[in-house]
């Protein structure tokens, strides 16, 4: 069971008490009637699934009841920083967060 | 007695007390402090066992976890028979029964042995070459009707309980600073630095008694006393330290990321007589800020013909059974020594009177530090000789030396009686855990063997003693009080303990030693009765990597996942690829490390307390009513609500007949729902549902459909305004918490510049629905304060108001087809309120209806429930539903999808009614629709029954289903197979009742 930190919380909790939510920083157009076909398709369908590092959503549904954003390496499964929703994906220059 | 097996004295039981047991139904005794396998010995028996394939006659190899041969089952009464238990680890009590395994009619005479006789047919890939060929597979008669169940009853190991479990299990979370595993030297070292250093500590170990290897040294001194002693003081401090745990019985079987390590404790086991109150086992999930792992090692058999003979054990184990528990388990001993643990444990047979005839070490240089005082004793050592054959059924009586030549040859010698064979072949670091926590292994030429070398990130651990390979007392002492020091963040101090009579040479050799005569088998994985034939077997087929020979032979795959066997087979089929070792590979470790019950993982999540219930407030009512109750996600709701002599059907054509001719009432309370509240709550709704809320007048409803992104239904149900800001939204009783997190989703991410609150509030309303041409009347003397007649309350409106004086919130809203109302009330009032309108409902001739009639009457007018009509690939459109979206929207969640190319094509499936051309005929849900008759197998179904039902108001049987293109096809005749045969159907629209909905507004 991974430990995860609630960036709304400020502390790591056990993963039970989160709900993942697919990856992140795939905004909804403003404008969805001027997209194309295409486009709209990848908006619905098209992820990066990532061999490393990987930005995804999570919700700390059985805490505070808010998304944040996550930096998890999908290789080793550890969780290198938690980020508020609507910020953007940060670098890796500061402490890990989450993981140890 | 203090017989021919017991040693006079030493050791660590207590020969003060006696304990009888009883071992295939015959009664022996041992002493406390005994595991069964020791009072086994003690009393002259080595057969405990037969082997899983060929049914030899197997003895005691071990004397701990690794054990592979000694598995028997115990009896601890009704539903409490635990097979597959280690006679190494199963600690002796008093009235122990313990029965041997895989063997009939008896352990002595058993018939599989015959097994042997065809032992060609048994070997590697024998299943996969014989039986699993595609010609073979189904078709094959003998398989099936002689193989199989031949192969399943002679190949086995203990049968599991078929009774309940009755004992209770435990589970407990932790944290510390520092997780020990391993109470061994290095392990108790660590411990005592951690605690030395104020950390909070738990120690763990899978033995009864603290103190590892070091229980099982005679001559050895720590720091100027006995090992024995200086562990009792050791585990005396630690005991004495309030912020250290000291778990015995207790096996580290998982280690997960973030240092999350899975315990098992045994609680009652090795009790005689324990409180029934009490739990049998207890899971620990401990989050440790470091661990130390010093699991320690395991010793390696020496891979020689029928090397398998019950009396031939490891030299550790000999040693163990010698010093700890006091018994010899031979007279007459010879050793094969490839590292100084053999020379140790001929030096502690011959000292504790059994007499050791021989050692012969089978490295051509092999000359142990120990050989002196070997000879000093009297003992011949052969250097460069090994064993070539052996003798006995069911003990070994002689072993044939032979001397080592080249290519693994060995000319063979003299035969050497003897009823006690120990063979040293070297340590294997117990590296499991480590490789569970996705550590990298390195092979190391030093050790010959894999030792952790890059710990995988996040896990912040260090391994100690033997299990990287630093073996003996007196460094892994040091190495695990330096861990201890580390883990909480010190300087090493440097600290030495002063050790004497300690040995340190672990090495050993691994591989295969001179080749059998014509008939022999040289076993490398006892458990699975794996040889070295099979092994090269494997290597001549073609088989290259590790991963490959194992699934192959089976070797490492038995419940001891091969802890003793694992590095023999790699050398023997690295040696046969003629590549090193490392580059062949290892197999990969997987908890658990030992077996687990099932009690042990599942804890108290059984019974009721496996899935968690969810009971309405009418719900004792219509229990007591004799109501049958449906699991609908976590819910009981009441399915149908039978009267004598009623069966399901009857019972839901009288209830639906009721509704419609006078009034019925029914249980809506688990109907999700959600307030939305906030300035911008109106703006908020319109641009997550299909349809207009923003001049939705307070006071009104509407049927609200939402969507995903991608165009598809997900949940539908009635949305009311309370208040110019305040709406009471209901969803499907399965989608509620989807759909609350479908809205905190937008509402956070995607819209945050809206002001909006979103509150569950299913569990706060009971939910009374009334619906039937009476149902004014039933609430009419209920209701105070608000007016529920025609005019001033119109279908889909919503009022507050008092229902028996309780504060309500009364829908409009009908979901059969007739005037009908919802009531809602705070939940502790719903179980009242249900009566009084009971009350009511009686007078009007009325009934109760439960979830079954709600379904038929509400398919009789064509409305469809999320998740039977509509299975995420459904649009609005496709089941008649585009009239609820808003004019002129501009956006909603999946309002762009819904002009998506694909959903714009004709050819999509829509919602139509079917009338079966027989009107008895109820036609199954999910059978598939299509064009002609008798449709060739592979024909493409036009479409399926998404609901179909008796339908007592219209005296005949109905059906929805999806059909391509199925509004054109109405007025049409199609045909849905069934295996007895077609069945016609006519297409129609799917309104069955009242199409105008005048009862609907009566
Ligand atoms: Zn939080």
């Amino acid at each position: 069971m991974l430990l995860i930190t609630c960036p709304y919380c400020c502390t790591a909790r056990p993963e039970s008490e989160f709900r993942y939510s697919g990856e992140a920083h795939i905004a909804r157009p403003l404008e969805p009637a001027t997209v194309s076909d295409d486009d709209w398709a990848a908006f619905l369908y098209m992820r990066t699934n990532p061999k490393g590092l990987h930005a995804e959503r999570w919700r700390h549904i059985h805490g505070c009841g808010r998304f944040f954003n996550a930096l998890r390496n999908t290789v080793t499964d550890q969780i290198l920083k938690t980020y508020p929703a609507g910020t953007p994906r940060p670098g890796l220059g500061a402490p890990a967060e989450g993981g140890r | 007695m203090a017989g021919l097996h017991r040693t006079n004295g030493g050791g660590r039981v207590d020969r003060t007390k006696r304990l009888s047991f009883t071992f295939d139904g015959k009664a022996y005794e041992g002493f406390a402090g005994d595991k069964l396998a020791s009072a086994l010995l003690a009393n002259g028996v080595h057969l405990v066992g037969r082997s899983y394939k060929y049914h030899r006659p197997r003895g005691i190899l071990s004397a701990g976890a690794e054990e592979p041969n000694a598995l028997v089952t115990v009896d601890r009464g009704r539903g409490r028979t635990a097979p597959n238990l280690r006679a190494t680890q199963v600690e002796l009590y008093d009235g122990l029964v313990a029965e041997s395994q895989n063997r009939w009619p008896s352990l002595a005479y058993d018939f599989g042995a015959v097994n042997s006789l065809f032992s060609p047919l048994l070997a590697a890939g024998f299943y996969y070459k014989t039986f699993m060929g595609p010609r073979l597979l189904g078709s094959n008669w003998a398989w099936h009707k002689i193989y199989e169940p031949l192969i399943r009853r002679a190949a086995g190991l203990g049968k599991a309980p078929s009774l309940p479990d009755p004992d209770r299990y435990a589970n407990r979370f932790a944290h510390c600073d520092v997780l020990v595993i391993g109470a061994g030297p290095a392990g108790l070292a660590a411990a005592l630095a951690a605690a030395e250093a104020g950390a909070r500590v738990i120690l763990c170990d899978e033995q009864a008694e603290l103190g590892g290897s070091l229980l099982s040294e005679w001559s050895v001194e720590i720091d100027g006393v006995p090992a024995s002693s200086w562990v009792d003081e050791a585990v005396r401090t630690l005991a004495a330290s309030s912020r250290v745990t000291l778990l015995p019985r207790t096996q580290a079987f998982g280690y997960f990321a973030q240092n999350f390590v899975a315990l098992a404790e045994r609680l009652t086991d090795h009790l005689g007589n324990p409180d029934p109150a009490a739990p049998r086992e207890r899971l620990w999930q401990v989050r440790a800020k470091e661990v130390v792992l010093a699991t320690g090692a395991i010793e390696r058999p020496i891979v020689f013909p029928d090397n398998d003979r019950p009396g031939i054990m490891l030299a550790d184990a000999a040693r163990t059974y010698v010093n700890r528990y006091g018994v010899r388990p031979g007279l007459r001993a010879v050793v094969i020594a490839a590292c100084d643990s053999g020379y140790a444990a001929a030096l502690d047979l011959h000292r504790a009177g059994t007499a050791v005839a021989m050692v012969i070490d089978p490295r051509a240089n092999g000359d142990s530090g120990l050989a002196g005082s070997v000879r000093a004793a009297g003992i011949e050592v052969q250097i460069g000789a090994t064993v070539t054959a052996t003798r006995g059924s069911q003990r070994v009586s002689a072993v044939q030396i032979g001397r080592a030549g080249t290519e693994g040859r060995a000319s063979t010698g003299e035969w050497v009686p003897c009823d006690h064979v120990v063979m040293a072949g070297g340590w294997t670091p117990s590296v499991h855990l480590f490789s569970q926590s996705r550590g990298k292994l390195a092979w190391s030429d030093d050790a010959q063997a894999f030792l952790p070398s890059a710990i995988a990130p996040g896990q912040a651990q260090r391994s100690a003693g033997a299990c990287r390979g630093v073996f003996g007392v007196a460094a892994a002492l040091d190495d695990g009080f330096a861990a201890g020091r580390a883990a909480v963040g010190r300087e090493p101090l440097g600290r030495t303990f002063k050790v004497t009579h300690d040995i340190t040479d672990f090495r050993g050799i691994a591989g295969s030693h001179g080749a059998g005569a014509r008939g022999s088998k040289a076993f490398v994985d006892f458990q699975h009765d794996v040889t070295v034939r099979d092994l090269k077997l494997a290597a001549q087929e073609g088989f290259r990597a590790i991963e490959h020979v194992k699934r192959y032979t089976t070797t490492g795959m038995a419940t001891d996942q091969g802890k003793t066997s694992n590095i023999n087979a790699l050398a023997i089929v690295a040696d046969h690829l003629g590549k090193p070792i490392p580059e062949v590979g290892l197999t990969t470790f997987r908890q658990p490390y030992t077996p687990v019950t099932f009690g042990t993982i599942a804890g108290a999540s059984r019974g009721d307390l496996f899935d968690p219930v969810r009971r309405t407030p009418c719900d004792a009512w219509a229990q007591a009513q004799g109501a049958m109750f449906e699991d609908v996600g976590a819910w009981k709701r009441a399915h149908y609500f039978p009267q004598a002599g009623e069966d399901m059907h009857t019972a839901v054509a009288r209830e639906c007949r009721t509704v419609r001719s006078a009034v019925g009432m029914f249980d809506a309370s688990t109907l999700g729902k959600i307030e939305v509240v906030g300035p911008d709550a109106a703006e908020f709704l319109e641009r997550l549902y299909i349809n207009s809320f923003q001049k939705l007048g307070v006071g009104r409803c509407r049927y609200g459909v939402l969507l995903n992104e991608a165009g598809f239904i997900i949940d539908d149900g009635v949305i009311g305004r309370i208040a110019a800001d305040r709406f009471h939204v209901t969803t499907t009783t399965g989608g509620a918490a989807r759909v609350l997190h479908m809205m905190e989703d937008y509402a956070q991410t995607e819209f945050p510049d809206l002001k909006v609150w979103l509150t569950s509030t299913t569990e706060q309303w009971a939910v009374i629905a009334v619906q039937g041409p009476r149902a004014r009347d039933v609430l009419a003397p209920l209701v105070d304060g608000v007016d529920i007649g025609a005019t001033d309350f119109p279908h889909m409106s919503v009022k507050a108001g008092r229902i028996c004086g309780v504060d309500a919130r009364i829908f409009r809203v009908s979901f059969t087809g007739e005037l009908g109302f919802e009531i809602n009330v705070p939940a502790d009032f719903g179980a009242d309120v249900w009566e009084a309108v009971w009350r009511e409902v009686q007078k009007h001739g009325g009934c109760a209806y439960g979830t079954e009639s709600m379904h038929v009457l509400r398919a009789e007018k064509g409305f469809i429930i999320v998740g039977q009509e509509t299975d995420g690939t459904v649009t609005p459109d496709d089941v008649g539903l585009g009239w609820a979206t808003g004019k002129g929207k501009r956006d909603f969640v999946g309002m762009r999808s819904l002009s998506r190319p694909d959903m714009v094509r004709s050819g999509r499936k829509q919602l139509v009614g079917l009338l079966t051309a027989d009107p008895k005929r109820v036609l199954e849900e999910g059978s598939q629709v299509v064009e002609g008759l008798r449709p060739p197998a592979g024909t493409p179904a036009l479409g399926h029954v998404t609901s179909a039902y008796w339908s007592e108001a219209l005296g005949r049987s109905i059906a929805l289903a999806l059909v391509a293109d199925g509004r054109t096809r109405i007025g049409t005749r199609l045909n849905v197979p069934m295996p007895d045969g077609d069945v016609a159907v006519d297409v129609v629209t799917p309104v069955f009742l009242d199409p105008k909905g005048e009862r609907l507004n009566g």
